[in-house]
């Protein structure tokens, strides 16, 4: 009898717990979103082809929101994802060139390529937060215009516009209906989610964001750990950039210098915590849909779809200010 | 004066430690004897930090030997001390806020599961709480809620946790850094009552403070350090305030040996 009136204790904790999770604020916003421009617009919102347009818009920004709630838990920010995107997609289209463009050896060579170079600017912030201990703010507004600026190198400023047909039609591709690219989307935050929540890799990231010394005297490696995190930032933007040449058949230069601000918005907005040690890959997956459901039923509707970054900064603004509000309830 | 068959956990022999021009230890020695609650006192700047700092692997000596059960050992690290059973709850406690206290209990040193999940880092938080559970029951500590956010908890609780995350995993010596400094009345009662519970489980507790009356609550022994050396030793049953106190400000010299 006690242990049973023991788990109904904290299966209630629990369910308290989640209904005060900002995340769950969220998600009522986005269910609210989609009900309004459903009613408004019941015969052109609440369709499969809006549907999958949305998942479409939505699967790069996801992949790279993944990356940037292991880094916003660990109190880090990472400004260079948009760059190292486009960085990677260089790199990748580069190269699959080299490789004749053609056939399945260019097209994995391409991903090797994209990941590499994703990767190798997450290895690069992660050391120069961990080991040079210069604030991730610093580094990665670092990075983001030295990969910037080395994919114009790279390119010569031009957009590479070859890229192998067979990628370009795996990237429009549809599995019962579903684009591939939101169902590769969907698996990478799935095992992204996983492991920040059930694994020792996870809690050692909120350890290390919640209080790094506390971490370092617990025997938790934090260099190690800071390094592998940003790895897996960049790694998340060059799976980002190769989703986008497969989408778009194109290196998109010009395309991505508000990729960062969408990515941090859509994280926080998710209720993962600026301060660190913080953070839910569902509410990521929540916070990346607000903004894109906004826009597309701002067009539907017929406001003038410019609103759509009004009401986004509005959220954000109203995000950050409900998790500060918490926090001073909390340590007060 | 003292009884030498209870044996000595931890001593430590003529350690040096200067930092630059500053001699923080000249010479110190300090004993740990077991099951016993020694307090290590002193004025500011008699020392007491930095040996601590030594004992718990934190900083290494200039010179001078450390013991732990009649082996001399060298820390490197606190990892190194830790691994040998020697903990240290610091006056910031050391906590991850954002964190529950079953995660904190278990930090760096998680359960994982077992097979094939557990080899690739899944980590078994039944099992956690379960543990936890019954550290806190055996240690009376009264933790709120096992899911909540260590961070909204009131100081004595945090301590609470700190404290039994330290025990967990101390099988000599526990160093317990000014624990009572940032508390009430009550919460000083709880934490004096958890420090004698530690004792009671096997484990020797060395309480730095500067609260005499506190001292003669709940230690066994006082070693007072003044100006880098050991000056005192004194059975708290055997002495009066006013030697210790003597002892610390350098009043009398009274059990020195």
């Amino acid at each position: 009898m006690k242990s049973d009136a023991t788990d109904d204790r904290s299966a209630a904790a629990a369910v308290r717990s989640w209904i005060a999770r900002p995340t769950t604020t969220m998600l009522l916003i986005l269910i609210g979103l989609v009900a309004v421009f459903s009613i408004l617009e019941p015969s052109s919102f609440p369709t499969v082809l809006n549907l999958r347009g949305t998942l479409s818009d939505a699967a790069i920004l996801l992949v790279l929101s993944v990356g940037a709630t292991f880094v916003i838990i660990t109190a880090g920010i990472d400004l260079s994802v948009g760059s190292v995107l486009v960085f990677s997609s260089v790199v990748s289209a580069k190269v699959m060139e080299r490789f004749g463009n053609a056939g399945t050896d260019a097209i994995v060579i391409g991903l090797l390529a994209a990941v590499a170079a994703g990767c190798g600017w997450g290895l690069v912030n992660g050391i120069l937060v961990a080991k040079a201990k210069i604030p991730p703010f610093v580094v990665t507004l670092g990075t983001l215009g030295a990969a910037y600026g080395l994919s114009l190198v790279v390119s010569g400023g031009l957009d590479v516009r070859s890229v192998p047909k067979g990628l370009n039609e795996f990237g429009n591709d549809r599995v019962v209906g579903v684009p591939v690219i939101a169902i590769v989307a969907v698996l990478i935050t799935v095992v992204a989610g996983v492991l920040l929540a059930l694994t020792v890799f996870g809690r050692w990231t909120y350890a290390i964001g919640s209080n790094s010394e506390s971490a370092r005297r617990a025997g938790i490696a934090v260099d190690r750990q800071f390094i592998a995190v940003y790895t897996i930032a960049g790694l998340m933007a060059g799976i980002g950039a190769y989703l986008s040449l497969a989408r778009f058949g194109t290196t998109t230069i010009a395309g991505n210098t508000t990729t960062n601000l969408q990515v941090i918005t859509a994280v926080v907005i998710g209720g993962t915590s600026l301060f660190g040690g913080k953070g839910w890959m569902l509410g990521t997956a929540i916070g990346v849909f607000i903004p894109i459901v906004l826009a597309k039923g701002f067009i539907i509707v017929g406001v003038e779809p410019y609103w759509q970054f009004v009401a986004v900064g509005v959220v954000l603004i109203l995000a950050v200010f409900v998790d500060q509000r918490r926090r001073l309830r909390a340590a007060g | 004066m003292f009884d030498s068959n209870t044996g000595e956990v931890l001593s430590a022999r003529a350690v040096r430690k200067s930092f630059g021009n500053v001699e923080a230890l000249r010479g110190a020695d300090f004993d740990v004897h077991a099951g016993e609650v020694v307090a290590l006192m002193g004025d500011n700047g008699a020392g007491k930090s930095t040996l601590v700092k030594i004992l718990s692997g934190v900083i290494s000596p200039d010179s001078g030997t450390i013991h732990l059960e009649g082996s001399p050992v060298e820390f490197s690290s606190p990892i190194e001390a830790r691994n040998a059973g020697i903990e240290t709850v610091y006056q910031d406690l050391s906590l991850a806020d954002t964190l529950d206290p079953v995660a904190n209990l278990f930090l760096g040193r998680e359960i994982r599961r077992s097979g094939l999940l557990g080899r690739i880092g899944f980590v078994d938080d039944a099992a956690m709480r379960r543990e936890a559970q019954v550290t806190f029951e055996a240690l009376n500590v009264t933790v709120r809620a096992l899911r909540d956010e260590v961070g909204t908890m009131s100081g004595g609780q945090r301590q609470g946790v700190a404290v039994c995350r330290a025990v967990s995993w101390a099988k000599h010596v526990l160093f317990l850094d000014e624990p009572t400094a940032a508390l009430g009345v009550r919460q000083t009662q709880n934490v004096l009552d958890l420090i004698r519970r530690v004792r009671d489980r096997g484990v020797s507790v060395v309480l730095i403070s500067h609260s005499v009356p506190e001292v003669m609550a709940v230690a066994d022994r006082v070693e007072v350090l003044r100006l880098g050396q050991r000056v005192g030793r004194f059975l708290v049953s055997a002495s009066s305030a006013e030697e210790i106190v003597g002892a610390i400000t350098g009043a009398t010299d009274l059990g020195a040996e």
